[in-house]
């Protein structure tokens, strides 16, 4: 954001000529790594948006489905409908292409909505704690180390137990991809909150943010206006690089059977159907999963290398 | 006579340390009045920021006011808290800082800053503060105002920057300017065009002024009057010919000889021997006294003679004192 806001006179350009002018425009377009990765990533997020456009059947449609297509290799035609599919189809005959299309939806929602919850969070307890300090400060960040000492994928299985236990057995279906989206971001606010902190501490002692406690701004104009924006740059790698990580999460999760219930299977969902066929011969229901979900998270995190070398300027 | 702008009686602070407490600003008085610039000047930690924080009640805790008094317009100020501190001091109070890299938000643009502090503070509209914000950018020189205003930060120079930050305290029309170090971060040339806008603006809105710095030049440019204040003590208070010229405080006298001028060529430099003592070994009596070239016996355990305008809190000063 601060770069695409540096070059010269800002009124008379569109944001977006002053964005193609920018630094961090240049950088991209210099990288083959990032230029890879983020067209991998459009190319997935795209087609995981659009996969009722796109995927020839829908899988979750009982009626489409013909149990006779079930084990037709890729590209081979089935023995008894001689329907050919491009990956494949599992044991009920569904179409893996697919699956795997509609899958992508659910590992990107849960990912981006668990991101999107543990930096909201994060960024607020860190602000918290940074600027004021004190025995705020102290609770919070003690609770962040303990959470630390755990494995974050146990946290997650933690949270989603208890709230399983919670939730009334006929609507566990229908909130397993809510409560899935819950353990994960509580599970990882603990990295923005660290950041947030460390930033607003940096920038709480500038003398700017002693001229808008001079003008009287209350605290949380302060934090909000003044501290949070110039602490986003850290934020938004993390943010990327954690969205790999709720992905590979959400789908370790839901590989281990606490995840994305069989109705609405994500990529990790599937991985665990297909790893039953794996020794059987039928390679493919869980080959192309794993592929898909290897090529996102990949891609994914390598932007958010990219982003990281690419926003600090001590790395230039 | 008119009660001052700002009115500072024995004003103790403290921090608490695990060495015991220590006063880094202890028993000061001044006053300031309407349009008057007070230098305030003293070596690194002898407590004149520190007084200035204690004024604008921005001290980090734990240090804290434990005495004395501060009236700002006759209102007493100092034990005033949350909302109403607030309130007063963003109004009456404006803030001049070192450092014009960091007293302005990086990620907002000058135009945005000024708008944001005058309309925290004066009952105008979006609009007015954005043709107010032009006025005050062209108000302290700065070229092509009305484009510059969407401009951020960084791309000012430092005296640009400065000259930004100026506008800044004096937008919300301030009784009072505290400019801490307002030149230190900038080179020579640019101190002398930054001090005399400051002064110009101050004169024409009658705004007083608490001029903090190291740099006898500044104050001797700029000041109405001096104090010279040693280890968190005022050393010498009074009208800033008479200090410059005829200094009465030892202190005062080394401070003028340590000035290096121009005009003397190669000749060394004068020094004042040792250091300010640190805060946890005070001496008794006058803190000055081991370091004092008129140094007496009664200077190491007799408190200080009273301070008051024209004097040096001295037991030996310079300057025989005409009527005693």
């Amino acid at each position: 954001m601060s770069d695409a806001q540096m070059t010269t006179r800002a009124k008379d350009k569109s944001r977006w000529e002053r964005f193609r002018e920018s630094d961090f425009f240049y950088a991209f377009k210099r990288s083959p790594i990032a230029l890879v990765s983020f067209t991998v990533v459009c190319i997935l997020v795209l087609s995981a948006v659009f996969a009722p456009l796109i995927a020839p059947t829908n899988p979750f449609d009982p009626a489409s489905l013909n149990l006779m297509n079930g084990f037709t290799a890729p590209m081979e035609p089935n023995a008894f409908t001689q329907e050919t599919f491009l990956m494949g189809t599992d044991d009920q005959g569904r179409d893996v292409f697919s699956t795997i299309l509609y899958g992508m939806r659910i590992s990107l929602f849960v990912g981006v909505s668990a991101v999107l919850f543990a930096m909201v969070l994060g960024i607020i307890l860190g602000l918290i704690a940074g600027y004021f300090g004190g025995w705020a400060e102290t609770i919070i960040m003690r609770f962040a180390d303990v959470q630390l000492t755990f494995p974050s994928i146990l946290v997650a299985m933690l949270i989603f137990g208890i709230a399983k236990g919670f939730t009334p057995v006929e609507y566990r279906d229908q909130m397993a991809i809510w409560v899935l989206i819950l353990a994960i971001g509580l599970s990882d606010w603990v990295q923005f909150a660290r950041v947030v902190r460390g930033a607003t501490l940096v920038e709480k002692s500038k003398d700017y943010v002693a001229a808008a406690r001079l003008i009287g701004r209350s605290p949380w104009a302060i934090m909000i206006k003044h501290i949070l924006p110039n602490a986003l740059s850290p934020v938004l790698v993390i943010a990327t690089i954690s969205l790999a990580l709720a992905i590979i999460a959400e789908a370790t999760l839901s590989f281990l059977g606490v995840g994305a219930p069989p109705t609405q299977p994500s990529l990790g969902t599937l991985i665990r159907i297909g790893q039953g066929f794996l020794f059987s011969g039928e390679w493919w229901i869980l080959f192309f999963p794993a592929c898909t979900l290897l090529a996102l998270a990949l891609s994914v995190n390598l932007l958010g290398d990219w982003l990281r070398d690419a926003l600090n300027p001590r790395l230039r | 006579m008119t009660t001052p702008v700002l009115s500072i009686r024995n004003l103790s602070v403290e921090i608490p340390t695990r060495q015991g407490i220590v006063k880094p600003v202890d028993g000061v008085s001044y006053d300031i009045s309407e349009g008057e610039i007070l230098g305030v000047v003293g070596e690194s930690g002898a407590g004149k920021s520190m007084a200035g924080n204690a004024v604008i009640g921005l001290l980090n805790a734990p240090a804290h006011i434990s005495g004395g008094e501060i009236w700002l317009n006759g209102v007493r100020i100092d034990p005033l808290k949350g909302e109403e501190m607030r309130k007063l001091r963003g109004k009456e109070i404006g803030m001049i800082f070192q450092d014009p890299l960091t007293s302005l938000n990086p990620l907002l643009t000058v135009g945005d800053q000024l708008a944001e502090t005058m309309l925290t503070h004066l009952p105008i509209s979006r609009k007015e503060a954005a043709e107010r914000a032009v006025a005050a950018l062209e108000e302290v020189g700065i070229p092509g105002a009305a484009e510059r205003i969407d401009s951020y930060p960084h791309e000012f120079s430092g005296g640009m920057r400065q000259r930004v930050v100026i506008a800044l305290a004096l937008c919300a029309e301030p009784s009072l300017v505290i400019a801490d170090e307002p030149t230190t971060a900038l080179d020579v040339s640019v101190q002398a065009q930054i001090i005399s806008l400051l002064k110009r603006l101050c004169r024409e809105r009658g705004t007083a002024v608490m001029l903090i710095t190291h740099d006898m030049g500044v104050i001797a440019e700029a000041a109405d009057r001096v104090a010279v204040m040693y280890a968190g003590r005022l050393a010498e208070l009074g009208n800033v010919r008479d200090v410059l010229t005829q200094p009465r405080h030892p202190y005062t006298h080394g401070l003028m000889a340590s000035t290096p001028l121009a005009s003397e060529g190669q000749k060394r430099l004068h020094q004042i021997p040792g250091a300010m003592p640190r805060l946890q070994h005070m001496p008794n009596g006058c803190a000055f006294h081991p370091r004092c070239p008129k140094v007496q016996k009664r200077c190491s355990h007799d408190p200080l003679p009273p301070m008051a305008e024209g004097r040096a809190a001295c037991w030996s000063p310079l300057l025989a004192e005409a009527v005693e």
